[in-house]
């Protein structure tokens, strides 16, 4: 027995496409096998609707899109899926060295910059930075606790900074 | 704290999600630390250039949004087809879900009195604000700036006062829900300990009133037209101490 309304599906997941279509791009690396994710991902949404109860739809679907494409990435890319042992916050408190700004990085460095992050940092920063999703929204897509949200972004960022410099392109 | 906790700290900060109390603290050492400053503004700007360089969100294709719309075309279709065959059973729930809920109202009181309802419901909402994420709305030890936020937020005007010179500094405030109403909650600290003040309208004095309830301490005082529930894990002599200086 579904518990939703006609066209709920709908009103709830459109809303979010931008967003799950953005993600799936930055976990995939290209658009084809994006779009090939994040179909997928819609297709499981749907298949798993009933076990939707409302609450933060964005979260919700963005979780199935990391998901459907973790599993992808195993299946096709095995290489790109690398856990990150994270010492959680250790790695921070030693780089002191003062930060230089991304400002007037140009775009295709940045682009490439953050494309060649590890997987993890990569998806904290893009849905801390481009979705504006709330540490505890990215706990929950990433199912990882608020302190290893933290720690991914504060490393996440020191290495595209890093990445950026060497690169010479600030 | 010193530079090594503000750095690691500072990410959190700048993303808006440090606890106002740590928050604070954060600012007063900004304030002090040449480097830490430095570092504070670089990450700010490093965020900004990352949401603001065009070309990085990627947008969903038309294709993908008809794909959605196809899912769930076809789940219409099959809504409609049962839904004349099945009409009966969901009338049937309808009525059985409904007597339910009468039932459930008429057992709670027994269960629950109106007291110890709002209680728990004061405790849970302690409890709530220091997972972190929502100890306050706005975070100040000005009375002054505290106070107006409150405005047009409530249907009254809680009475805000900083309390630093006797212990109890005034650290924020949030709007909070209690007794089926919307509340004033204060923020205030005690050596390391939080205290939710919940202030909300309500005429007639009362005695203050001491309760103990999971490990928390709970102190029920009205006067002047307001009542004042404190919750804090500060034992109750502390507690009561506060109590006072609020209904002054």
């Amino acid at each position: 027995m579904s518990a939703h309304e006609p066209g709920q599906f709908e009103r709830i997941v459109l809303p979010h496409l931008d967003a799950a279509y953005n993600l799936a791009r930055w976990l995939a690396g290209n658009d084809h096998d994006a779009e090939d994710i994040a179909q997928e991902a819609c297709a499981r949404a749907f298949r798993f609707f009933d076990g939707y109860r409302g609450g933060d739809g964005r979260s919700w679907l963005l979780a199935i899109v990391r998901n459907t494409a973790y599993s992808w990435l195993k299946k096709n890319r095995p290489s790109a899926v690398v856990t990150i042992h994270e010492d959680e916050l250790a790695e921070i408190e030693d780089h002191n060295a003062a930060t230089s700004a991304v400002h007037g990085a140009d775009t295709a460095a940045l682009h490439a910059a953050l494309e060649t992050l590890p997987l993890e940092f990569r998806e904290a920063l893009v849905l801390r930075e481009l979705e504006g999703l709330s540490y505890k929204e990215i706990a929950e897509v990433a199912e990882v606790p608020v302190g290893t949200v933290m720690s991914r972004l504060a490393r996440g960022r020191r290495q595209l900074q890093d990445s950026l410099n060497r690169k010479g392109a600030v | 704290m010193n530079c090594a906790d503000i750095r690691r700290l500072l990410h959190a900060h700048v993303d808006g999600e440090l606890d106002a109390a740590n928050s604070l603290e954060l600012e007063r050492h900004l304030k002090t630390c040449a480097e830490c400053a430095t570092e504070a503004k670089s990450l700010r700007s490093f965020s900004a250039a990352l949401r603001e360089a065009p070309g990085l969100y990627s947008r969903a294709p038309a294709s993908l949004r008809n794909h959605v719309r196809e899912l769930a075309g076809e789940s219409k279709g099959e809504s409609r087809a049962r839904g004349t065959d099945l009409s009966w059973l969901w009338k049937f729930f309808a009525v059985g879900a409904t007597a339910f809920v009468l039932l459930t109202l008429v057992l709670r009181p027994a269960g629950m009195s109106e007291r110890d309802q709002l209680l728990n419901e004061a405790v849970a909402g302690h409890v709530r604000s220091l997972m972190v994420e929502h100890l306050m709305d706005v975070a100040s030890s000005d009375q002054h700036t505290v106070k107006p936020w409150f405005d047009g937020k409530l249907d009254f005007a809680p009475d805000v006062k900083d309390f630093a010179a006797d212990g109890f500094p005034l650290v924020g405030g949030r709007l909070d829900y209690l007794g089926g109403r919307a509340v004033a909650a204060l923020v205030y600290k005690h050596n390391k300990h939080f205290i939710n003040v919940f202030v909300w309208p309500e005429t007639g004095d009362m005695k203050p009133e001491t309760t103990n309830l999971r490990g928390y301490s709970i102190i029920n005082t009205a006067a002047h037209g307001l009542r004042y529930c404190l919750v804090s894990d500060l034992n109750a002599k502390e507690l009561g101490d506060l109590a006072g200086l609020c209904e002054k």
